[in-house]
């Protein structure tokens, strides 16, 4: 690890002054994923800021009923929140489902959605890698590569994000809210990361040195009735092979309403409109699921060895919404 | 001075439970392991492996690195002190080279020790090891194991490369049933929760280390052989040990520490890094089996060949020997197996625990239950059918032999006679219900220790050996088995153990060290006890009894001598999401006396979590570009998790008595993982009807392979 | 702005005592501990957060300190399993593995023992986790079943795998901290 200055931010704007006026900074926040990248030298920061103690940790409703969660809430504390509990349940399940109970303390709703790719040829700086060394090349297009995006992905990248928090809350329809030196700027959280194409190494909307300060859920009925399903290769403290977050609301047998996005699958966590459009107006049948699922992955270009996962998450989608239509018909 | 103790006071303590007697310190944290120990002046070294896979070292620029703060020295070939590697040691090879480094410019593989930086902080250790630049002439590397490698040959390890009797395909062509299956295994790592560390310090011409090792007179025999020592002046110190299975013996930390320990002129501490200790520090090679077996109508072998292809370094040869299992568990008219390997650019594999074994009894069981649906013999049935009286190979007798015993007592506790043949027609909601069996077998060896018990004129005893309690219970055990031979109870008995000055010892490995330290142990504490004199008077210093047990090892008969199990395993299945749970599990085993039984079970059922592992979750996946490991490190190697393993999990045991066995204790550190691996993925084909015959059983191989109603 | 620095003096408080360290900042917290303090029972596993080995309490919350910068760990509460026992006693959930055997060879245990600590708190506090069929608040806090310890307890790794004894071991520890825990079996899958 490289040598670097240390500063505590008491408020936002100080916080972003003190990023601008050094691009090789960066802010530290639970520090769960940049530290652990400064320790395999993929980050080198020259000096971290410490946003941790900035008045960004409460989770509060407005007026308009939508739920606005600070950049500095921990995911444990996320989880936990009656209001996510009650309203998002699919949310406090993802996050609840992501990395270990230590590490969920530490980590916190900003650096969720901003860490980094788990591609271990990302992290292991002898390896070809567009993200971190834009035009060494793809290792994993040869290589390794079983649990690697099979939507979304180009030539120059095929890593996946890593975020369990992040599917749910693409699926809620969140929106990402920042301050930078010159002001303020949001992007729903489904435009918040930039397509892969040939710049693998830029991955969100963010302009340098802005600091995420929240996230906003709108107010969604269909949310209260949601659910998230990971599949990974241990029961539990592993990143996900597949994934999906999933609200529905039915009546009379009918799909009124749907939410769907999948993990695992892409660079970003996958907002699965073209699901969704076969859904609504549908009858809840696992036949129209399969059909929604397959309208999604009918995009899917697998590699050799990930092909799997676009069984994986056709059988995932069906089953999650399955049990929810028999929930909302209980 | 005081008065001897009057005897018999005590009753043998074998049989009940005993917490550890290092316990309290472990639950506070007071325990030092290797890297906890304080030393003044202590300096950091961390290493610099290679990239490249295959080449030649053309530079090193240390200049710089030599000018980052706090920075004393770089170790690398050229500087390096010149150590003798032309010798075979204590455990009756020669040293594997990645242990003796810095001697010349080639790489062998990937991850290959190239150089160590020595410096005052840790911090600044790893920030130059990360800034030295290193220029390699890269040369072409093969990592690839495959079945067909023209290149492959059988090979001696621990045991003759190939065995064979009788005429094997004319018995396979007379078969009623047949099975005709490839096995594999994948790279899998130790993974050990404490990394390789040692600390050296040089005291005139004396050499002091403390690390953390399988053995502390195996690792001092390694350095003073390297280092041209006098026996006398090495020291290696190992008090608790963080985990071994089979890895920790001597590594690049020993030698690297006590090299730059020489260089700066004090103490040096090396650390291996987790992703280090992927790379050099040793693995279970993968495996690729093959199994024949051919079978009367009654189910009878009239043949079985086993062959295992492994791969090692262009450095070293070791042999993973799975084929050896056959040797031991089945016998057939016509018996064939080898033990093949091929050299590839890779690091050296080694010993991992039930080396031979594990692999071997992954394809070897599962082949039998392959057998049982073929004949539709009930697979515990097929297996009692076929138990032979005598060692397969050898001819010799068996010591015991209590598969049979084990597999009766594993049948009636886990209900296995209410069980369907049938494969894939239990459900639970989404999942498919499976259950699967397999036998165990695991080599009962002893190594020639020596022991020193005192009684001290307080009226305690206290024990010196050169014993190693990775986790296994060692410490406690010997204490255990000192108050036996003594008739005192266990709390009048102090053992100190990981210290070669006091005098050669066996290693942790092998299931041979409860075995080898107890019987030196109860030989010297038993002489002790009758050297005592009921209300003599002992002087200040204690009466010291030593003992050696090279001789009585060497007088034991000829026997087949091994313990023994049988494993049983439920599973659910999601074949629509590839995940498999394992549900429910028993190990029953027949393993001699059980010292402990709190200890021994819960290293019995540690093996058998290993076993889940390696069916679930293990594989160190190598990349063919690079040559290197991909996700080496403990987020991309898999081992299982509280949340992976069942509830209801349980080992237990059977009588398993020799009686002309002086000891009739046996290690049980290996046997608990051997079968237990069968015995899932046997469970996940009697759950989907669909076979897997590579490990691990990922989620991705179940969706591949689908199932009934997938 | 003051020119940029590589060290700070930082007062760290350790187990109810305080402690004025200069750090270099890549120092983590738990090298801190390890090195400049000689709490040496907090193991360094892995350094990456991927095996546990590391945790402590910061703030009362489990932690793994290899990913804490100690620089960031100013006016914290830590405490390590050094701290956990109340002089001579120990806690329960420390009786509880030495009773039951909740390790091998030790080396994960402090670790543990300090997530299991922090387990029982935060099923106290009514957190669901990943296992908790209905996570919604009406649902009412899940029982401490044993597929919910071993879930809450997955962030430590333990290769011996003496994971069947500390599940019986935070039980028992957790009952004696509430009789109104219930405390059953679970199943897994």
């Amino acid at each position: 690890m490289r040598e670097f200055d240390y500063r505590r931010a008491d408020d936002v704007a100080g916080a972003v002054a003190l990023l601008d006026a050094d691009p090789d900074a960066r802010y530290l926040g639970g520090g769960t994923n940049l530290v652990d990248l400064m320790k395999n030298g993929v980050e080198t920061p020259t000096r971290l800021v410490d946003v941790r103690s900035l008045p960004l940790d409460g989770i509060e409703t407005g007026e308009d009923g939508a739920v606005r969660i600070g950049a500095t809430v921990t995911n444990s504390d996320l989880a936990a929140h009656p209001l996510i509990r009650d309203r998002y349940p699919a949310l406090t399940q993802a996050v609840l489902a992501g990395a270990s109970g230590q590490l969920r303390n530490m980590a916190t709703v900003g650096g969720n959605l901003l860490q980094r790719t788990r591609c271990g040829y990302f992290t292991d700086l002898s390896r070809p890698c567009n993200k971190r060394e834009p035009g060494s090349g793809c290792s994993a297009l040869e290589g390794e590569h079983h649990n690697h995006a099979v939507l979304g992905a180009s030539e120059h990248c095929v890593a996946v994000h890593p975020s369990d928090m992040g599917v749910a809350l693409t699926a809620f329809d969140a929106v990402v809210s920042w301050r930078t030196a010159d002001g303020a700027g949001e992007a729903p959280l489904t435009d918040f990361y930039l397509p892969v194409g040939d710049t693998p190494h830029r991955e969100t909307v963010l302009p340098p040195g802005a600091l995420i300060t929240h996230v906003t859920l709108p107010p969604a009925h269909v949310a209260a009735r949601s659910r998230y399903r990971k599949v990974r290769e241990r029961a539990s403290y592993a990143f996900a092979i597949g994934s999906v977050a999933a609200a529905l609301d039915v009546s009379d047998g009918v799909v009124r309403d749907a939410r769907l996005a999948l993990g695992a699958v892409a660079s970003r966590p996958w907002r699965a409109r073209l699901a969704e459009r076969v859904l609504v107006g549908a009858p809840a049948t696992a036949e129209y699921f399969a059909a929604a699922a397959d309208a999604e992955l009918a995009a899917a270009r697998p590699l050799p060895h990930n092909g799997y996962k676009v069984t994986l998450l056709r059988n995932l989608v069906v089953a999650v919404l399955t049990e929810l239509a028999e929930e909302t018909s209980r | 001075m005081t008065v001897a103790p009057q005897r018999p006071v005590a009753p043998s303590p074998f049989g009940t439970a005993h917490t550890r007697v290092e316990g309290r310190d472990k639950v506070t944290g007071a325990a030092r392991y290797g890297g906890d120990i304080p030393f003044a002046g202590l300096a950091h070294g961390m290493f610099v492996l290679s990239t490249v896979a295959r080449g030649r070292i053309v530079s090193l620029d240390t200049a710089p690195v030599l000018a980052m703060p706090g920075v004393l020295a770089v170790l690398h070939h050229g500087n390096a002190p010149r150590l003798t590697s032309d010798y075979v040691g204590m455990m009756g090879v020669r040293p594997d080279p990645t242990a003796v480094v810095f001697q010349h410019d080639r790489v062998p593989h990937a991850g290959w020790p190239v150089a160590l930086v020595v410096a005052e902080t840790p911090e600044q250790a790893r920030a130059a090891a990360d800034a030295l630049a290193v220029t390699y002439e890269e040369e072409p590397h093969d990592v690839t194991l495959s079945a067909d490698r023209p290149d492959a040959y059988a090979a001696e390890g621990h045991m003759p490369g190939v065995t064979e009797k009788g005429d094997l395909e004319a018995e396979l062509a007379a078969s009623a049933h047949v099975v005709d299956e490839e096995y594999t295994t994948p790279e899998e790592h130790h993974a050990m929760m404490e990394p390789h560390v040692a600390t050296a310090w040089w005291d005139g011409g004396r050499l002091d280390l403390v690390d953390s090792d399988q053995g502390v007179t195996w690792v001092a025999d390694e350095l003073t052989r390297m280092f041209s020592l006098d026996p006398s002046a090495v020291r290696v110190r190992s008090e608790h040990v963080g985990g071994g299975f089979g890895s920790k013996g001597v590594r690049p930390p020993q030698v690297a520490a006590a090299m730059a320990a020489a260089e700066v002129g004090r103490p040096v501490r090396v650390t291996l890094t987790r992703r280090q200790m992927f790379s050099v520090t040793g693995y279970r090679s993968p495996t690729v089996q093959r199994v024949r077996l051919g079978a009367g109508p009654d189910g009878r072998l009239r043949a079985l060949e086993h062959t295992s292809l492994s791969q090692t370094s262009t450095v070293f040869e070791f042999v993973e020997p799975s084929a050896g299992v056959a040797r031991t568990m089945y016998d057939a008219p016509a018996h064939r197996t080898e033990n093949s390997v091929v050299r590839l650019d890779v690091p050296s594999p080694t010993w991992m625990r039930a080396p031979g074994e594990a692999p071997g009894s992954f394809a070897l069981e599962c082949a039998f239950d392959e057998l049982a649906e073929r004949s539709g013999i009930d697979p515990i049935e097929l297996r009692l059918r076929n138990d032979p009286k005598t060692g397969p190979v050898s001819g010799l007798p068996f010591a015991t032999r209590n598969v049979a015993a084990c597999f009766r007592e594993g049948a009636r506790r886990f209900g296995w006679d209410a069980r369907d043949p049938r494969p894939g027609v239990r459900r639970d909601g989404r999942w498919l219900i499976g259950t699967g069996t397999a036998a165990a077998s695991f080599f009962a060896g002893a190594l020639p220790s020596t022991a020193a018990v005192t009684a001290e004129a307080d009226g305690t005893f206290t024990v010196r050996i050169s014993a190693s309690d990775i986790g296994t219970g060692a410490r406690t055990a010997l204490t255990l088995i000192a108050a036996d031979a003594l008739h005192v109870p266990a709390k009048r008995v102090r053992v100190h153990i990981g210290d070669s000055d006091f005098g050669p010892a066996g290693i942790a490995g092998g299931s041979m060290g409860t075995r080898s330290w107890g019987w030196a142990v109860a030989a010297a504490a038993g002489e002790l006890r009758e050297r005592l004199v009921p209300g003599g008077e002992l002087p200040p210093e204690g009466i010291t009894v030593r003992s050696d047990t090279t001789q009585a090892i060497a007088a034991l008969a000829a026997k087949e001598r091994h313990s023994w199990g049988a494993q049983f395993a439920e599973v659910a299945v999601d074949v629509t999401t590839g995940e498999v749970r394992v549900r429910r599990m028993l190990g029953v085993f027949a393993a001699g006396r059980i010292v402990n039984p709190l200890t021994a079970r819960n290293q019995l059922v540690g093996g058998m979590i290993w076993g889940i592992s390696m069916a679930l979750h293990e594989e160190a996946v190598r990349d063919a570009a690079s040559g290197a490991l991909y996700g080496g490190d403990l987020a991309g190697y898999h081992v299982a998790t509280h949340a992976d393993v069942p509830a209801d999990i349980d080992a237990v045991w059977v009588d398993d008595h020799d009686p002309e066995d002086p000891v009739n204790i046996k290690g049980i550190g290996e046997v608990g993982i051997v079968g237990a691996a069968a015995a899932v993925a046997n469970a996940v084909w009697h759950a989907t009807g669909v076979r897997h015959r590579g490990l691990p059983i990922r989620p991705d191989r179940v969706l591949r392979a689908g199932g009934p109603h997938a | 702005m003051t020119p940029p620095t590589s060290s700070s003096t930082v007062t760290l408080n350790v187990n109810g005592e305080k402690h004025s360290l200069t750090v270099d900042h890549r120092t983590t917290l738990l090298d801190a501990l390890r090195d400049r303090l000689d709490l040496t029972g907090t193991k360094k596993g892995c350094d990456h957060g991927q095996c546990g080995a590391c945790t402590v309490l910061v703030d009362g919350r489990r932690t793994v300190s290899c990913l804490q910068l100690a620089v960031a760990s100013e006016d914290r509460e830590i405490t390590t399993v050094e701290g956990v026992a109340e002089g001579d006693r120990l806690h329960p959930v420390q009786q509880a593995f030495l009773d039951l055997d909740g390790y091998q060879c030790g080396f994960c245990t402090p670790g543990q023992i300090c997530s299991a600590v922090a387990v029982i708190e935060e099923h106290a506090a009514g957190w669901p986790s990943a296992v908790t069929a209905d996570v919604r608040t009406e649902a009412g806090p899940p029982p401490l079943t044993t597929e919910e310890i071993k879930e809450r307890m997955s962030g430590n790794l333990c290769r011996c795998a003496a994971y069947g004894q500390m599940a019986e071991a935070v039980a028992r520890a957790a009952a004696e901290a509430s009789t109104d825990t219930a405390v059953t079996e679970g199943t897994a899958a």
